[in-house]
């Protein structure tokens, strides 16, 4: 593809493009070693659009076309042992085909990075944004990232090469977007100059690999009571290092970006009495909502985690302490659980806090219910009136 | 291959977790190292007297627990580092030249043996 000159912003090319190409162009820029991808809505219009940079020549990658999407993982963890710089894709139920090999990639601390585009688990059948299917791998060991918006899912893709790739950390990454919500809304996005992207990305330096005939190891063995667990302790603490790495890389990604890569974003939270905790495109509508109510003398704001394992368990209790009320918004429910995944981290973030808020859970948007500035307004006003329970359905009928 | 520790004793030399290598990666041929014969309830018994030679036991064995000698024409000893057990040995011998014995009452009769 042609990359079309438009009017630069601050140096950078931008385009109109939807999330899902937008995170293609940035595999183009990363051009990895291997890609095994198989088609799922609402990915496949990433690997789709890679596969034009492919046919054209425009990146070396081998492309491996698989029959599902247990392969496709099986193939880039094969991949990744064998030291190459390895990148799948998927959505809802093929997320949760992969999900043996999901855990196995994470502690056979293989860096590999995909993206996942967020979308309703099945049944009954539904090919729409919610969270369950990444919530549901939250435990598997991979690092979790969440994109408000096409060019953060771009950014954080390149982001979370160098993530994965940290010596301190060699865990998979999973870039998360909202399906069809951000994967398919074409919104403008800035990108980063390929040699920049390319020195910044590097080199990649595999940790081990299957075929260097010099140093020949035995990877994957049975692990019974004796090390199993030394294994696993390894493997937190990789994950734990993920919290310093993500502000190494970080500082690093600034200079190429421009953009600050933070644990969670604040919008007018520092002096709000009343917060919206929430994931992903929604906090671009709660933004909108916590314009209004401010113009109104409303004190709201929003935060929104960006990185969601590692929690930034001890941030975001700095930040939510001495808060009024708070309202976390769930795209996803944990069955018979006090409320969903993220409401779950939150009050375990506040769990010792001497300045505790008012907590409420609101489970939204499942299978893609549309969420609108009128709900989020709902939302704050509930807690704003004290009428919110500690556990809400919004947007459901009754 | 020489066998140079006992696999017990390569967990405690290993260390703990933050001094040993991630992921399980181990020396490459390291599974011959694992003590599998602890797995084993009952042991098979050589009877030379009876024995042919015709090798079927080593073609089975599906552990390679049997050693053969003299260029591989003639039985040579049971590896009971790696033998489970299976019997299969025995299953396949022509002339009976194999006994399985209890596992637990062996090892009683090798301690009185030793005392």
């Amino acid at each position: 593809m042609e990359e079309k000159k438009k009017k630069p912003v601050k140096g950078r090319d931008f385009d109109s493009l939807s999330g899902a190409d937008a995170v293609a162009f940035g595999m183009r820029q990363i051009n990895p070693d291997v890609v095994a991808a198989f088609p799922i809505t609402p990915q496949t219009e990433i690997m789709e659009r890679f596969e034009k940079f492919y046919a054209n020549g425009e990146v070396d990658s081998e492309m491996i076309r698989v029959e599902s999407e247990h392969s496709a993982m099986s193939a880039v963890v094969g991949a990744a042992a064998a030291g190459a710089r390895a990148m799948t894709a998927t959505a809802a139920n093929g997320l949760a085909l992969m999900w043996e090999i999901v855990y196995i990639a994470a502690s056979t601390r293989l860096p590999i990075v995909m993206n996942v585009v967020n979308r309703a688990l099945s049944g009954p059948i539904n090919i729409h944004c919610d969270h369950s299917d990444s919530m549901g791998c939250r435990d598997s060991g991979w690092i979790q990232i969440y994109s408000e918006n096409g060019q953060e899912a771009y950014e954080n893709t390149i982001f979370a090469v160098r993530l994965a790739e940290h010596p301190m950390v060699r865990l998979p990454v999973m870039v998360c977007q909202d399906g069809f919500i951000t994967s398919h809304s074409v919104e403008p996005v800035n990108f980063i100059e390929d040699s920049k992207v390319r020195k910044f990305i590097g080199e990649s330096k595999p940790q081990f690999s299957l075929l260097d005939v010099d140093k020949p190891i035995s990877l994957g063995p049975l692990d019974l009571f004796d090390y199993y667990y030394e294994h696993k302790r390894q493997q937190i603490e990789g994950m734990e290092n993920a919290r310093n790495a993500f502000l190494d890389v970080a500082r690093e990604f600034k200079r190429i970006c421009g953009r600050e890569m933070q644990y969670f974003e604040g919008y007018r939270a520092k002096d709000a009495d009343y917060v919206i905790v929430v994931l992903s495109s929604t906090a671009g509508t709660a933004k909108e909502v916590v314009d209004k109510l401010r113009k109104e003398g409303k004190k709201v704001g929003l935060i929104r985690p960006r990185l969601f394992r590692p929690f930034p368990y001890a941030e975001i209790a700095k930040a939510l302490e001495g808060k009024k009320a708070v309202a976390v918004m769930d795209r996803s429910d944990s069955f018979g659980a006090q409320g969903g995944p993220l409401f779950l981290e939150i009050c375990a973030a506040l769990l010792n806090s001497a300045k505790k808020p008012k907590l409420a859970d609101y489970i939204y948007g499942l299978g893609g219910r549309d969420t609108a500035m009128e709900d989020i307004e709902k939302v704050f006003d509930e807690l704003m009136s004290g009428k919110s329970k500690p556990l809400n359905y919004l947007g459901v009928r009754e | 291959m020489a066998r140079k520790k006992e696999p017990l004793a390569i967990c405690k030399t290993l260390g703990g977790w933050k001094g040993i290598k991630p992921a399980g990666i181990t020396e490459p041929g390291s599974a011959s190292e694992l003590r599998t014969g602890d797995w084993r309830s009952q042991r098979p018994v050589h009877l030379k007297d009876k024995c042919i030679n015709c090798m079927l036991c080593f073609i089975f064995c599906p552990d390679c627990a049997i050693k053969a000698k003299d260029n591989g024409e003639k039985f040579g000893e049971f590896d009971y580092y790696h033998c489970k057990g299976c019997g299969i040995c025995a299953e396949v011998c022509p002339v009976n030249a194999i006994d399985i014995v209890d596992e637990g009452e062996a090892k009683e009769k090798e301690a009185k043996g030793k005392k």
